[in-house]
């Protein structure tokens, strides 16, 4: 185990910036603190590296319990989003910093500054001042400097944030290698669920200060434990139905809702992809107008409105596309494959359901 | 010929003509003006009456004075500045306010306080003096002076650059393994240097200029303490006018040469920043 926070809480004054949050780290593990700005994900980042102390709870690193010890003690390497490297030092010397500090040998501090530059491809640039690289150039300078001590954990601060989407992408990948490369436990901060899917090897999702789930992309996608998490990671549609007689209803879509009382309100969601479409109008049961078309590369988002007014999000690929012979402004006939009762937040979800197919046709005789 | 840029704001033309008028009127034409009137007398003559003993003991005064009060205010106007804008504590908008007092205080009356103040028989002169430590009527009164009109000038300049100063840069030093001493001699006083370096130079300009506050705390004794700014009034109520531009334009050109040097540490000092 790398890194373990047990029951650790935070505290600014009044407000809460980490609750009660408890995860550990595998070794050699790539993992994302995921969350929307605000949620504390940063705090833990920097919790664990002991740039804040926590009011309450415990942070081990490798088995240590470093809550007392100082951060320049902690042995982790820190990369802020906006690098803050040292203006006044060559990249050389930027790199070479932390291992000045530890007193290493200068032979062994040049042999292992040009094993850096390297790795993050920075050959030649060891002269270049911070304010003479590019934007990738310089993120790269600052993740050589934390990683040049060979820290027991990398914590890396939203590392994709200041750059455009282009380079983002790259360095994304970038990260990737290194870490395959390197091995070395590595923890980074974002707000972009995409982005965290994609990097990382587990997911820990917060909001406002709570820990909601953590896990491997896939599970945070398809086994959301909560209402939160479900709306947070990917595209979905969140309904809000009235329960009459076991069914719940919303305009005219209608779901099996067994076991609700008449007159209560349930929310369900489901992904834009289980929203199934035909250009013939008598195949699905609910009859829609395609309103608008998002052309996303691969894949197109679709949105559709219902006879009553409701708007819903579909997903296809172009071939789909195509083959329906679909337009802004066409008719289609609909329907919803499976959906998922969705509890109040921070409350455990239930499993997902499969709508039965033409269920209108099914729901007056009581399911 | 290249294509025209677009300008939101036009008046390029209009700006600069009256920059360079502006700049002629006040500063240009008033100098070559001193020069040409200096230039009335003979080289001989002009170097006789600006070596004198006694102008040369005014400059040594007025400019060692001001080197001296321009690194006082280097280094207390740095920490001042450093806590004002680290820290908060009670009382800090007081202090701050307090900071602009020399800007705003006739001279004049600061050196009358401070003369008073540092008198044999003054509020703090009564238990320095004894001690040997004569802050009025001597160099040290002067030096006392200039530290109290230049103090603004370093502080004033330092405050908004430590503002920006990113706080990261020290955190990340801290990772590192970095102290306190060590992230402050290594990363933050080099980055301030140049910011360090503009402040002591507009103290020290302030210092060279200054007249109203040493009139009064220096006794303006020749060869002891008297500064050049006084000389050339000195000269100038003997009616001897040619005596008193010749040493207002040494001071001018020295003054220059100083700030030259100035401007090039500033420079170098910056030399890595944009």
């Amino acid at each position: 185990m790398s890194i373990e926070l047990k029951s650790v809480s935070k505290q600014f004054g009044e407000v809460a910036a980490v609750n009660n949050v408890t995860f550990s780290v595998n070794e050699g593990e790539l993992l994302a603190l995921l969350g929307p700005s605000g949620g504390g994900k940063t705090t833990v980042l920097r919790m664990i590296a002991g740039l804040e102390v926590p009011t309450e709870g415990d942070i081990y690193i490798r088995g240590q319990r470093v809550n007392d010890i100082k951060v320049q003690k902690r042995n982790i390497g820190f990369v802020f989003q906006n690098y803050a490297l040292f203006q006044n030092m060559n990249v050389f010397k930027n790199i070479a910093f932390g291992l000045k500090i530890k007193k290493w040998k200068s032979a062994d501090i040049k042999a292992r500054v040009r094993e850096l530059l390297e790795l993050l491809g920075l050959e030649g640039l060891d002269k270049r001042y911070p304010h003479q690289l590019s934007g990738g150039q310089r993120q790269r300078v600052a993740i050589a400097r934390a990683l040049a001590p060979k820290p027991s954990v990398l914590l890396l601060d939203e590392p994709f944030g200041a750059v455009d989407a282009k380079i983002r992408q790259e360095l994304r990948e970038w990260l990737v290698r290194l870490h395959h490369d390197l091995n070395v436990t590595t923890l980074f901060v974002t707000h972009d669920q995409e982005e965290a899917m994609e990097v990382s090897n587990r997911i820990v999702i917060f909001s406002r200060g709570n820990l909601e789930q953590i896990g491997t992309p896939r599970d945070v996608y398809e086994q959301p434990a909560n209402e939160f998490v479900a709306r947070f990671i990917g595209v979905m549609n969140v309904l809000e139905l009235e329960v009459f007689k076991n069914v719940g209803r919303a305009g005219e879509l209608q779901f099996p809702a067994p076991g609700y009382a008449d007159g209560e309100r349930i929310r369900i969601g489901f992904r834009p992809f289980s929203v199934q479409i035909s250009s013939d109008l008598n195949q699905f049961p609910y009859q829609a107008v395609v309103r608008q078309t998002y052309f996303l590369g691969v894949m197109l988002r679709l949105e559709l409105e219902l006879e009553s007014g409701l708007l819903l999000r579909s997903r296809m690929s172009k071939e789909e596309y195509a083959n329906l012979a679909l337009y802004d402004g066409k008719k289609v006939s609909l329907q919803i494959r499976n959906y998922r009762i969705l509890s109040r937040e921070h409350e455990p979800l239930g499993p997902e359901l499969t709508a039965p197919e033409k269920s209108s046709l099914f729901v007056g005789e009581g399911i | 010929m290249a294509a025209q840029r677009f300008r939101v704001l036009p008046g390029f033309g209009l700006t600069m003509g009256f920059t360079l008028f502006y700049l002629s009127a006040i500063v240009i034409i008033p100098i070559a003006a001193l020069f040409l009137k200096s230039f009335q007398l003979s080289w001989a003559d002009f170097w006789r009456v600006v070596t004198t003993d006694r102008a040369m003991a005014a400059y040594k005064l007025t400019f060692g004075a001001s080197l001296i009060a321009a690194l006082i205010n280097a280094i207390f106007g740095t920490i001042l500045a450093w806590v004002l804008v680290r820290y908060t504590f009670p009382g800090k908008k007081f202090i701050d306010a307090l900071v602009d007092f020399p800007f705003a205080l006739p001279t004049a009356v600061a050196g009358l306080t401070l003369s008073n103040l540092f008198a044999g028989n003054g509020w703090l002169g009564q238990f320095l003096v004894p001690l040997g430590i004569k802050g009025a009527f001597t160099p040290l009164g002067v030096i006392i002076a200039l530290t109290f009109v230049g103090m603004p000038f370093a502080v004033r300049t330092l405050q908004p650059v430590l503002e920006n100063l990113d706080r990261g840069v020290e955190e990340v030093a801290a990772t590192l393994g970095a102290g306190r001493l060590r992230t402050f001699v290594k990363i933050i006083a080099p980055t301030l240097l140049p910011t360090i370096i503009t402040g002591f130079a507009l103290s020290f300009a302030r210092a060279v200029g200054e007249y109203g506050s040493i009139v009064f705390i220096s006794g303006n004794k020749p060869f002891q303490t008297e500064i050049a700014p006084y000389l050339i009034v000195f000269r100038l109520e003997e009616y001897d006018y040619l005596g008193a531009t010749a040493i207002a334009a040494v001071l001018l050109v020295i003054s220059f040469v100083i700030l030259a040097v100035i401007n090039y540490l500033e420079s170098w000092a910056g030399r890595y920043q944009r």
